[in-house]
Formats: structure tokens, C-alpha cells, sequence
């Protein structure tokens, strides 16, 4: 019987039939559930690796040592990951190599909505598009045959819609394949100069192949109905168009979508009268289409920014809406996504909010929450590690320019290890004087939990070495170090006040764990079960929203009574609230 | 097309929307229906506003749900209901729980949790109130509001004809079996046959 998946799954799924021997990752939503599914296979080899470069690098180094091998990552882990990516179009593969690239558009969970099509066009790297889960299964088999049998990388471009929605798949047997021999071959997996110079004239011609199989493969079929309106489309915008157009468009379902299958196109284009080019994001089909001579509609049309649906290509292509229900909408109160009942960031950005005439760098993770209000503790994201590198950069201006402004860098223990590391020894380095927190909370929380270097457990939940943060912070160079409680009020408020009267940098590591983490033994032996749950006695309180700007999601403050309550469901007694109180109304329950 | 249904469920992250589409998406499947279920991970999950689609029919297309779409909207939350109510049918039907959660900006007290939204949304479309929250309480767990609703959900869709009761059995831990089984009769329960959409 058939089998509802999400598109991560029928990716993993398909990994396993595919025969893969070695698949490695960096969390990141959408594509994190890839690699928790693959890890269920005990055939194949898979990895959490500190970070997207090092995902695809260690990859490669299986691939060339014979074995099939999957990297997957969102689609700013690509950027990570683009040196290795790059090259990899170049020499191509002894086993099988392909790369998963998860985008967003609509911005679900990112920074931005960057089109990673593009980056296969310039990686000179074969690329496929799924449209729903049996085809995420189907073509990574395919991606294996065709990485093999062109000598490429193939990329498979994946979105959000995709990643997280669940249709049916037929499941099939897994295929072992033996691994390859691996035999010393420099002018192919050693990219000096003069070997790479020669790699690019290869390249070359396996693009043109690979452009003559696009345009054979049945990977982009026709569909024929009426031949008054065509539709070339890829990925889930193809199922949108379906949605939209019924069987009154023929449609052109572009499946392996570089190199483009253009002659194809264009025998297509000749047959219908109006020809619309139907993707989410950039017109990365519809540029070279139209470069190629033929006439289209496309962004003309269908928007360039946020994810699409049905409707908007409706609206777009016959400018008709459906009806719905007239109301206010304004009555709807915003619902914004905030830091959790007892998040021990919450307690640590609580006493950083207060320090004036500061600027704080943040980072990627559940803390970027700690820019939002009440808190606001949060002045720049860009991107993963980047907190402590910019903290470095503005203080050195801010000195220059003779302001005495602080500058204090916050990043997650999971995102230090991620590339925070290399931008704390640009700061001891070049004599820089920032404050570096390392909120580090025992797991990489925002993507749902994933093991990192600091936990002690694998991917697949073996044990693993501990790495502690202390110990490479020293050794990297900074001699200011603190390890705190970010619960424990005062002794956050020493370390930053420490901190503020150093002349050199520092580092502060706010250690707690996550209060939705399930403790490990090693949890529960440092900090113990965290238990109980505060109430407000109503009698004490004064109704000044100390408790309040907290943004604890478990207080609510009564309006009409003016006092604050505590939902003792929600409350995990954490006791921020009770340090913050100024009359001692808040209590800690039996 | 034009004989796909369409599901929408609506609430506030950690309310277990989750559960009910895996159960209503597994038991449709089990009924031979073609079947598209998306929902949204990563950030929204922190106490914000999350909704999970679930189309079925004997083709579909798009895992989403457009605006004016859906059969019936099922809200978890009392508020999430008007923020959803511009993708529900003008013919559709609106299963709302009477549970208020109130959100970031109502907590601080910076804005009112809105006023009358029930009655509100009785004028606009066909609506079954549940009390699901008291529901679960009776039965001895306020979690199974969950499938309280998914109760209320099925008969109103009147797809009595699948076997939840086995699709809950093997969707949840054991000891937790009978609990959800009551808490999906009382859903059941709560929608006279009448009021089952033919």
C-alpha cells in the first residue's frame, strides 16, 4: 500500500533505495527531517556535521572514496557550503554525489528567499525539481544514475511546500551498490591550477551531454489537452498550475530543470497559442527561454516574491478571485511567535536589555526571539556565526569614530559551533573588544532538538564526545571567560557588569538547557529536573508589569483587576518572574 | 478540482493539531482517498498561529488550501478562527472551540483579547460551538481536546464510515488509548446528524 510522507521523508526514503552508503547535514528548517530519517537506516552512514561546508565536504570525501553519498541543507546552508559546491562541479564524482538544497520562498523559517536554482546554473551542476513526495523518492535514485553515469553532481532543488507536506509513495526495495574503488586520480579530485584548467574544458562537454539528455528524458514530459494555453512549470508551483488550469492548458512538467530541456520547449511552444512559464521565486526558466528566442509569459504576471499558491496564479493569469466570507479582520489580534515559558534566553537577554548605550549583534536560533518585544534586546541577524564577527567590525568603528559604545555578541551554542569559532579568533586576533555570550542551552532547539557537538549523542543518539565550550574558548584566546546561570538573576547581572568594566574581550557562556528538552543523564546530573511553578499572590501584587516585560507567554496581566496571573499549566518555574518582582508577590508553588 | 475536499485546521503551536491530521490523513487514506496534508515547522511553533491542511478526493494537485477553499475550518482556538475565516467556503462550516489562548501583545496587555467573536462568526457562516477544553477536563486530560475536535470533525464531514477508533489505536501510546477514544465519542457527540454535510 501506498504511503503519506512528507517530502523529507520520500527524500530519506529514497536515500535508502537509492543504495546511498554515506548521507551528512547541518539541521535547518525545511530540510532537517532528511537527515532524522535517513539515520533510521543502518545501511547508510549519517552524519550532523558542525555546519553545511563541512557536510558537503565530508560528502565528497565518500563520494571519492567510492561510496553514494547525499549532503542536504536549507538554502542559506548552500552559501555555507558553496566553496566545496563549486569545485564539486568540476570534477565530478567516483560514487554517486547528491546535494539536497531546501528553499523557503515565503520565508517561512530564513533570512531570505534566495533562488538556489541559479546556483546550479553556476556550479555547472545537474538539477532536478520534485513536485510532490513520490517524485522527491523517485529522483534521488535517479540523481544517483544520472551523477554516475555523466560524472556529476546532481542537485535536487526542494521548497518548503515540498519539504513539509505529505502525499502518497509507493515504496520500493533498496538496491545495494557496491562501493567503488578508489584509485589515485589528480587531474580529476586535485584541483591545482592546471588540473582545474582542464577540469573546466570536461565540464564543459558534460554540459552539453547532459543538455541532450535533458531533452530526452522523460523526467519533462508533455502533457496535451487544449493547445490554446500552454504551461511550462517545475517543482509544487507545477501542482498549483494543475489546480488552476484543470485540463484546459496542456502543460510542459520540467522535471530536470538545468540544463534546460530548451529544443523541447521550443517544439512545444510552437504547438500551443499563449504560453505561460509558471515558478515560484526568480524566472530562473522563463530567462533562458526567452534568451533562447521563444515567447513567453512569466513574471510579467506571476510574482517574484513570497511562496505562491493556487489562488495567486489565478488571480495572476485570469485575474479572478474566490468568494469568501466578508469580516473585519482587524479584530484579530497579531500571534507572533515568542520564547517559551522558562526559555533561559529569556532570563539572559532580561538583564542585556537593561545596558545602555550598547549595540547587540545577534545570531541565527531561537534567541533571535530576544529581538522581539518586550524584550528588544536584538540589533542586527544576518546570518549563522555572524554576531560575533559584526560585533568585532562595529566596535572597531565605533572606536575609531571615538564612541564609547559597548558592543555585545550573542550566538547559540549549536550556531558557535556552526562558524562562531572562526569570527571569536578574528576578535582576539586583531585586538578587538567585544563581549561575546554563548547562549548556550544544551541542544540546537529552533530546528526541534538536533544533537550537536556539545550533547554528548549522535545523530542516531550513540554517544559521543562532549565538546565544551569553555575549554575552546580559552584556547582560541580570550582570557576573560565566565560560565553562568541565566536563571539565577544576579549572577547574570555580575558577569555583564564584569564584562562592561573589561578593556579586552570577554566571553560570558549562559548555560542552561532548553525547557522543552528532554534531559539527558548529563542534564539532570548538572542542573537537576527542573520543576514547580510560581503563582502570583494577588494581595501583594502592585500591578507594575515588571513580571509582564519579561515576555514570559505564561503571564497574563488582568486588566480589570490590574494584577498579573500565571498560567500554572504553561509555567515550568523557571523563576524569572519571582527575581524580577519588586514586592515578593510572586511565589513558588507547592 | 471540483470533488476535492478541503480540511483546515487552525490554533496556536503545542495545541496538537499535529495528531488529528495524522490520524484524519492516515484514516482518509485507509478509505482509498487520494490525500495532500501540509503544514508549516520552524519558527511559527513558538506559541505563534499554526495551520495544517488536509485535502483528499480521487486526485489532488495542491497540498494547500486557497482562500474561500475550504470545507470546513476547524479552529483549535477561538481567535485563530476569524484569522483563517477568509479561507472557509460562504457555504462551509466552522467547528470552533470555545478556548481562548490569549497571545503575545493580549498578554502584555497592549491589546483587548477580542470581544464576541463567536457570535460574530454564527452570523457569517454555519458554525458548531464545542466546548472542547471542558470536554477534556470531564474526561481527565485537557491534551485530548485535540481529539475532541477531531470528533466533531469527522461527523460533520460525515465520513462515519472509516474506523477511527482503530486509527487512534494505533496513533497513540497505549496507555493513552482509551482516553482519546472517549474524547472522540464526546467530539461525535457534539454534532446532532442534522447538522452532517451531505
Amino acid at each position: 500500500m501506498k504511503k503519506l510522507m512528507t517530502g523529507n521523508e520520500a527524500i530519506a526514503r529514497g536515500a535508502f533505495e537509492a543504495g546511498i552508503h554515506y548521507a551528512a547535514a547541518y539541521p535547518g528548517t525545511p530540510s532537517t527531517e532528511i537527515l532524522e530519517n535517513i539515520a533510521r537506516f543502518k545501511e547508510i552512514i549519517a552524519e550532523w556535521a558542525p555546519n553545511e561546508k563541512v557536510a558537503v565536504e565530508s560528502a565528497v570525501g565518500a563520494c571519492y572514496a567510492g561510496a553514494r553519498t547525499l549532503a542536504a541543507m536549507k538554502h542559506v546552508g548552500l552559501n555555507v557550503a558553496a566553496d566545496p559546491f563549486f569545485t564539486m562541479g568540476y570534477t565530478g564524482v567516483n560514487g554517486g554525489m547528491v546535494l539536497i538544497s531546501a528553499d523557503d520562498p515565503g520565508l517561512h523559517s530564513s533570512q531570505n528567499e534566495q533562488d538556489n536554482r541559479y546556483y546550479a546554473k553556476m556550479a555547472k551542476v545537474a538539477m532536478l525539481e520534485p513536485s510532490n513526495s513520490q517524485e522527491c523518492k523517485d529522483m534521488v535514485i535517479k540523481a544517483m544514475e544520472i551523477s554516475e553515469k555523466y560524472d556529476v553532481l546532481v542537485m535536487i532543488r526542494m521548497t518548503t511546500r515540498l519539504c513539509h507536506s505529505k502525499s502518497l509513495v509507493e515504496e520500493g526495495e533498496r538496491k545495494e551498490v557496491p562501493i567503488k574503488p578508489y584509485v589515485k586520480n589528480q587531474p580529476k579530485y586535485n584541483v591545482s591550477p592546471a588540473n582545474a584548467k582542464q577540469l573546466h574544458l570536461v565540464v564543459e562537454k558534460k554540459l552539453d551531454e547532459l543538455r541532450k539528455f535533458s531533452n530526452e528524458t522523460d523526467l519533462n514530459y508533455i502533457e496535451w489537452n487544449d493547445k490554446k494555453i500552454g504551461v511550462i512549470s517545475a517543482g509544487v508551483a507545477y501542482q498549483y498550475a494543475k489546480e488552476v488550469f484543470g485540463e484546459n492548458a496542456s502543460y510542459f512538467k520540467v522535471g530536470f530543470t538545468f540544463p534546460l530541456p530548451i529544443e523541447k520547449i521550443r517544439k512545444f511552444a510552437q504547438e500551443v497559442e499563449t504560453l505561460y512559464v509558471i515558478e515560484e521565486l526568480e524566472p530562473f526558466m522563463e530567462e533562458q527561454i526567452k534568451a533562447a528566442g521563444i515567447s513567453c509569459i512569466g513574471k510579467e504576471r506571476i510574482p517574484i516574491t513570497w511562496e505562491l499558491n493556487p489562488d495567486i496564479v489565478k488571480r495572476a493569469i485570469f485575474g479572478t478571485e474566490n468568494d469568501t466570507i466578508e469580516y473585519d479582520r482587524s479584530l484579530v489580534a497579531g500571534r507572533p511567535p515568542t520564547l517559551c515559558a522558562g526559555c533561559p534566553h529569556r532570563a539572559f537577554y532580561y538583564q542585556l536589555s537593561k545596558k545602555k548605550d550598547t549595540m547587540i549583534t545577534g545570531d541565527i536560533g531561537c534567541y533571535t526571539l530576544g529581538g522581539a518585544p518586550p524584550l528588544n534586546a536584538m540589533d542586527t541577524v544576518v546570518c549563522m556565526g555572524a554576531s560575533v564577527s559584526m560585533a568585532h567590525g562595529a566596535k572597531k568603528v565605533f572606536e575609531m569614530n571615538n564612541d564609547k559604545k559597548r558592543v555585545v555578541a550573542t550566538i547559540g551554542d549549536s550556531t558557535f559551533f556552526h562558524s562562531g569559532m572562526t569570527s571569536l579568533l578574528d576578535v582576539v586576533f586583531n585586538n578587538g573588544n567585544t563581549i561575546t555570550c554563548i547562549l548556550d542551552n544544551r541542544i540546537t532547539a529552533m530546528t526541534g532538538h538536533q544533537d550537536n557537538p556539545g550533547t554528548g549523542y549522535t545523530l542516531q543518539g550513540e554517544d559521543a564526545k562532549i565538546v565544551e565550550i569553555e575549554p575552546i574558548v580559552k584556547a582560541l584566546g580570550i582570557k576573560h571567560v565566565r560560565t553562568i546561570n541565566p536563571l539565577n538573576q544576579k549572577e547574570t547581572k555580575e558577569a555583564l557588569d564584569w564584562a562592561y568594566s573589561l578593556d579586552e574581550p570577554s566571553v560570558i557562556i549562559s548555560r542552561y538547557p532548553c525547557a522543552l528538552k528532554k534531559y539527558t543523564k548529563y542534564d539532570l546530573e548538572e542542573f537537576g529536573p527542573l520543576e514547580g511553578y510560581c503563582y502570583v499572590d494577588q494581595d501583594l501584587c502592585i500591578g507594575c508589569k515588571k513580571c509582564v516585560s519579561t515576555g514570559c507567554p505564561a503571564i497574563h496581566f488582568l486588566k480589570p483587576i490590574k494584577k498579573s496571573s500565571i498560567n500554572k499549566v504553561q509555567c515550568v518555574g523557571c523563576e524569572l518572574c519571582l527575581q524580577v518582582c519588586p514586592v515578593k508577590a510572586i511565589k513558588v508553588g507547592e | 478540482m471540483k470533488n476535492t475536499k478541503n480540511i483546515l485546521l487552525v490554533g496556536v503551536g503545542g495545541q496538537g493539531t499535529i495528531l488529528v491530521s495524522k490520524i484524519l490523513s492516515t484514516g482518509l487514506v485507509e478509505a482509498g482517498y487520494d490525500v495532500k496534508m501540509s503544514e508549516i515547522h520552524g519558527m511559527a511553533q513558538r506559541g505563534g498561529s499554526v495551520s495544517t491542511q488536509v485535502r483528499y478526493g480521487e486526485k489532488v494537485y495542491s497540498p494547500i488550501i486557497g482562500l474561500g477553499e475550504a470545507d470546513i475550518l476547524v479552529s483549535f482556538e477561538t481567535m485563530e478562527t476569524l484569522r483563517w475565516l477568509d479561507h472557509l467556503k460562504p457555504e462551509g462550516i466552522v467547528v470552533i472551540n470555545d478556548y481562548e489562548i490569549p497571545s503575545a501583545p493580549i498578554l502584555m496587555g497592549k491589546v483587548e483579547y477580542p470581544e464576541g467573536i463567536i457570535e460574530m462568526i454564527q452570523e457569517k457562516a454555519e458554525t458548531r460551538v464545542i466546548k472542547a477544553g471542558d470536554i477534556a477536563e470531564e474526561i481527565g486530560n485537557p491534551k485530548v481536546m485535540n481529539v475532541v475536535l477531531l470528533g466533531a470533525l469527522v461527523k460533520s464531514m460525515n465520513l462515519m464510515d472509516i474506523d477511527w477508533e482503530e486509527v487512534i489505536k494505533a496513533s497513540v501510546k497505549e496507555e493513552f488509548v482509551d482516553m482519546n477514544i472517549k474524547a472522540f465519542r464526546a467530539g461525535v457527540e457534539c454534532v446532532a446528524y442534522e447538522e452532517v454535510k451531505s
